[in-house]
């Protein structure tokens, strides 16, 4: 199912050689900025969906780690001086660790409970940041404007250094999730989802495993966030902690096609250029419309196309071989 | 045949709340053997297999395998021990083809995808399910699914393998296949334990049979001795079986 | 006792008898079809909402609005299942967990679109005013509020376990397969089911509209609070969710009382994960 065919190969150099030179050929801000949105929702959706799409573990509080790590790479780099790359590294493992920390007790949690449970951590996480003085409570941090290098992690003259930082960021995204989809990690994980009866009777540690899962996932997460922070100089509670963030990462997921390696990157090509579209040529921030589409987009997904976009081409792909 | 005690089991016994569902059951096990557990519904059969193999704690009594104590081991440490077994309603990995299903199975042995891959090739030519390595595990008929979950218990490579009423809802043909493909297991080296209600095959394939009754070990005998015995006979009693005498 | 701790401790039954109310129309849903309503709080502000604009267009009193309500709610919730989710109902797990959460997007956000985010409040009605019994204050809508859901707990109670369709319903719960062997038509006994689950937090948005504010969000907090209170009292239980409620009520008064109140919700939450890891079952589930 994973081995890659020629025709595979050569579609993903294509399209590889054209995101390469996209910024260099259209040099405006704003697609830019877009494209890079999609690089970082790509990278968190592949997180979710090694959790969820292949171990069964729905969560809806992906944001908390996202956010951890936003928030512990800028604060060791605010407080300590402490290089945010390292940063970036530090942040993925408090993620990490958060994750074991809450997925132990959770291990027996399947399907909705599960979910509930990760909305109830999520909250819990935002709450704590709300109120927590040290790192800014609500007003957040504000990330201090550090000359421009590679070093320092910023760059201002520039979208492009983040951009291919990005990019990178999501292929790396993309081997780690191919690596656990083809590996003995991989199938233990959709044993797993299937039933933890099925794992257990085929010799799977369950909790382990389940475990593995949830940190891997955290650490992505808590990258994607780092990188945030870096990119956008700012972060509180409200914009990296929010439940609706959550949810789109779920929605890009099962839009693109939960359970598979590029489902998540197909979600987000496709919902994050028509999300900051219509966000800036409608003007609504406030009417929820943009929300609005994003809740019938889920329900006409969850009834009509559950397996996403690349369900839907595997299928036509199994029909007519 | 070997003398060699593959499972033994003392003083097992479980309560649910009040009820108790296994009561001081005791027996044990030679390895090659083909021992069958039968009862009317509700005698504990399950619950015993839940007990041995780790899905339930037993709430006393200790069972041993190969001399060593797997009382209170979880499920999958049980088959990392050499146990393996199939649950009363057929369970397989929906979304995966019948080939990584049963290699799902085979990694337990193995680290790497290929010798897992060609494990369970194997496997599955030895099942007869090779043809329809490519389906996926929904495609298939309740039979071929049985023979599924079997393939993928032995690709764990047992030494002790535990059938809960694989022979549910089988049609003439299939029951034959079925009992065709225990005894190949067992000419294998393997010893089983088979949970059935077809008095059939019990009596086709069984060395042993064990008799459960109300959560008691009733009796316990071959099988020309279990079914002449009149206290199963009553055990039976109001159950519509027909009790074929060879 | 000391009155403030008194105080607290009747508001935080009086909330719990609500929030008890609440929770029994979703693990009412719940336990019949395996589906968690993750829209089931934005329905409450659908009711609330409800209420508001029959008294702020037809000055019907929120008392009054209270049968509209259920009917309206009902036919949404039956429209809810039949149209949406009965869609999933045989897809994959993802879908069955997500569809709900669409919903509540859609709605939520459907609010706001049409009746923006601000935050309204029903002027004071035939409820007013304060019952001051010895040193405790006792506002009279929340009191009011906290009476009639008991009472409509009381009746949704006795119609499970007295009449022909609510036996129906019990049945399918405790035991789908058995249920349809039986001749139950589940899919309408689902469809019921969520239909009066619906229209039971119609009810509760009709009590909360006379002294809560009334705005699109609303949903969202009391629909996680729910969650972990049926979760809590043991899904598919009746008994529990009316219990879990009443405790959750007064934990989290009492937890906003001794900590800071902005971790009222976060305390319920903890309390959550906590009974996931002791006891998954809840307090009466099975």
């Amino acid at each position: 199912m994973h081995r890659l065919t020629a025709r595979q190969i050569i579609t993903g150099v294509i399209v590889l050689i054209l995101v390469v030179i996209f910024p260099l050929v259209i040099r405006a801000t704003f697609p830019i900025h877009v494209m890079i949105l999609v690089f970082l929702f790509g990278m968190l959706g592949i997180g979710w969906n090694i959790m969820g799409g292949y171990a069964g573990m729905f969560s809806f509080g992906q944001a908390a780690f996202f956010g951890i790590g936003a928030y512990t790479s800028s604060y060791l780099s605010m407080s300590f001086g402490i290089n945010p790359w390292l940063g970036l590294v530090v942040g993925g493992f408090v993620a990490a660790l958060v994750a074991a920390a809450i997925g132990y007790p959770c291990s027996s949690l399947r399907g909705h409970y599960f979910a509930i449970a990760s909305i109830a951590f999520a909250e819990i996480v935002r709450v704590v940041f709300n109120n927590w003085k040290r790192v800014g409570a609500a007003e957040g941090l504000s990330l201090p404007m550090l000359p421009e290098s590679f070093t320092n992690f910023m760059f201002h003259s520039s979208k492009l250094p983040y951009y291919y930082i990005a990019l990178v960021f999501l292929l790396i995204s993309l081997v780690v999730c191919y690596y656990v989809a083809t590996s003995k990690m991989g199938y233990y994980f959709r044993a797993i989802k299937e039933s933890h009866d099925v794992a257990e009777v085929l010799g799977v540690d369950v909790v382990r495993y389940r475990l593995i899962a949830i940190m891997i996932s955290a650490f992505l997460s808590a990258v994607a966030g780092t990188f945030y922070a870096q990119y956008i100089l700012y972060i509180d509670p409200e914009s990296v902690m929010l439940l609706a963030i959550s949810v789109q990462i779920v929605l890009i997921s099962m839009l693109g096609g939960a359970g598979s390696i590029m489902g998540p990157v197909i979600g987000a090509a496709v919902l994050i250029p028509i999300a900051e579209y219509t966000r800036t040529t409608l003007g609504y921030k406030g009417t929820g419309v943009d929300m609005l589409i994003y809740g019938l987009l889920i329900m006409l997904i969850s009834m009509y196309q559950p397996a996403g976009v690349w369900g839907f081409l595997s299928r036509i792909g199994r029909k007519t071989r | 045949m070997n003398n060699a005690t593959c499972l033994e089991v003392t003083g097992l016994s479980k309560w649910f709340g009040g009820l108790a569902a296994n009561k001081d059951i005791d027996f044990s096990v030679q390895e090659g053997e083909i021992v069958s557990i039968i009862g009317p519904n509700g005698a504990g059969k399950s619950t015993l297999f839940n007990c041995v193999t780790g899905f339930y704690k037993p709430s006393d009594g200790k069972v041993t395998f190969y001399g060593r104590d797997i009382t209170r081991l979880g499920a999958d440490k049980v088959c990392k021990m050499g146990i393996a077994r199939t649950f009363q309603i057929v369970q397989v990995i929906s979304d995966m083809t019948v080939l990584e299903n049963v290699m799902t199975g085979a990694l337990l042995h193995f680290q790497r995808i290929r010798p897992a891959t060609d494990k369970a090739e194997e496997i599955l030519t030895f099942t007869g399910l090779y043809e329809k390595k490519g389906l996926l595990a929904t495609e298939l008929t309740i039979a071929d699914k049985k023979r599924l979950e079997v393939s993928m218990a032995l690709a764990t490579q047992p030494r002790l393998l535990m059938l809960d009423e694989s022979m549910a809802g089988l049609n003439k043909v299939e029951l034959h296949q079925i009992i065709d493909l225990i005894k190949k297991i067992r000419d294998k080296g393997m010893t089983l334990i088979v949970v059935e209600h077809v008095m059939e095959a019990v009596m086709k394939i069984s060395d042993r049979v064990i008799v459960l009754n109300s959560g008691k070990k009733i009796m316990e005998g071959t099988p020309k001795e279990v079914v002449s015995n009149p206290e199963v006979i009553q055990a039976y009693l109001g159950e519509k079986y027909r009790v074929v005498a060879k | 006792m000391p009155n403030e701790l008194l105080q607290q401790l009747v508001s935080g039954l009086l909330i719990g008898f609500m929030y008890a109310l609440i929770a029994i129309g979703l693990t009412l849903i719940w336990g019949v079809m395996n589906i968690v309503n993750f829209a089931h709080g934005d329905f409450l502000m659908v009711g609330m909402f409800s209420s508001f604009w029959l008294f702020t267009l037809f000055g019907i009193d929120p008392l009054l609005s209270i049968p509209i309500n259920f009917l309206l709610l009902f036919l949404v919730g039956w429209g809810v299942y039949r149209f949406i989710v009965s869609k999933v109902m045989k897809g994959p797990m993802l879908a069955q967990v997500v569809v709900t959460f669409g919903v509540s997007i859609f709605v939520a956000n459907l609010a706001v679109y049409f009746w923006t985010p601000d935050f309204r409040l029903l002027p004071p009605t035939i409820l007013q005013g304060t019952w001051n019994i010895g040193d405790l204050d006792l506002s009279i809508p929340k009191t009011v509020s906290a009476v009639g859901s008991v009472i409509t707990t009381i009746l949704v109670y006795l119609f499970l376990k007295k009449t022909k369709t609510g036996k129906a319903i019990l049945a399918t719960e405790m035991d789908r397969e058995a249920a349809l062997l039986m001749g139950i038509n589940t899919d309408r006994i689902n469809s019921l089911s969520f239909g009066i689950g619906l229209a039971l937090v119609g009810v509760a948005g009709a009590f909360l509209s006379t002294y809560y504010y009334i705005y699109p969000q609303v949903g969202s907090q009391f629909g996680t609070l729910t969650f972990c209170i049926v979760a809590l009292g043991g899904f598919g239980s009746i008994g529990g969710a009316f219990l879990a409620g009443i405790l959750v009520g007064l934990v989290q008064t009492l937890g906003g009382f001794f900590f800071d109140p902005s971790y009222k919700y976060a305390i319920v939450f903890m309390l959550y994960l906590i009974t996931m890891w002791i006891r998954p079952q809840g307090l009466l589930g099975w």
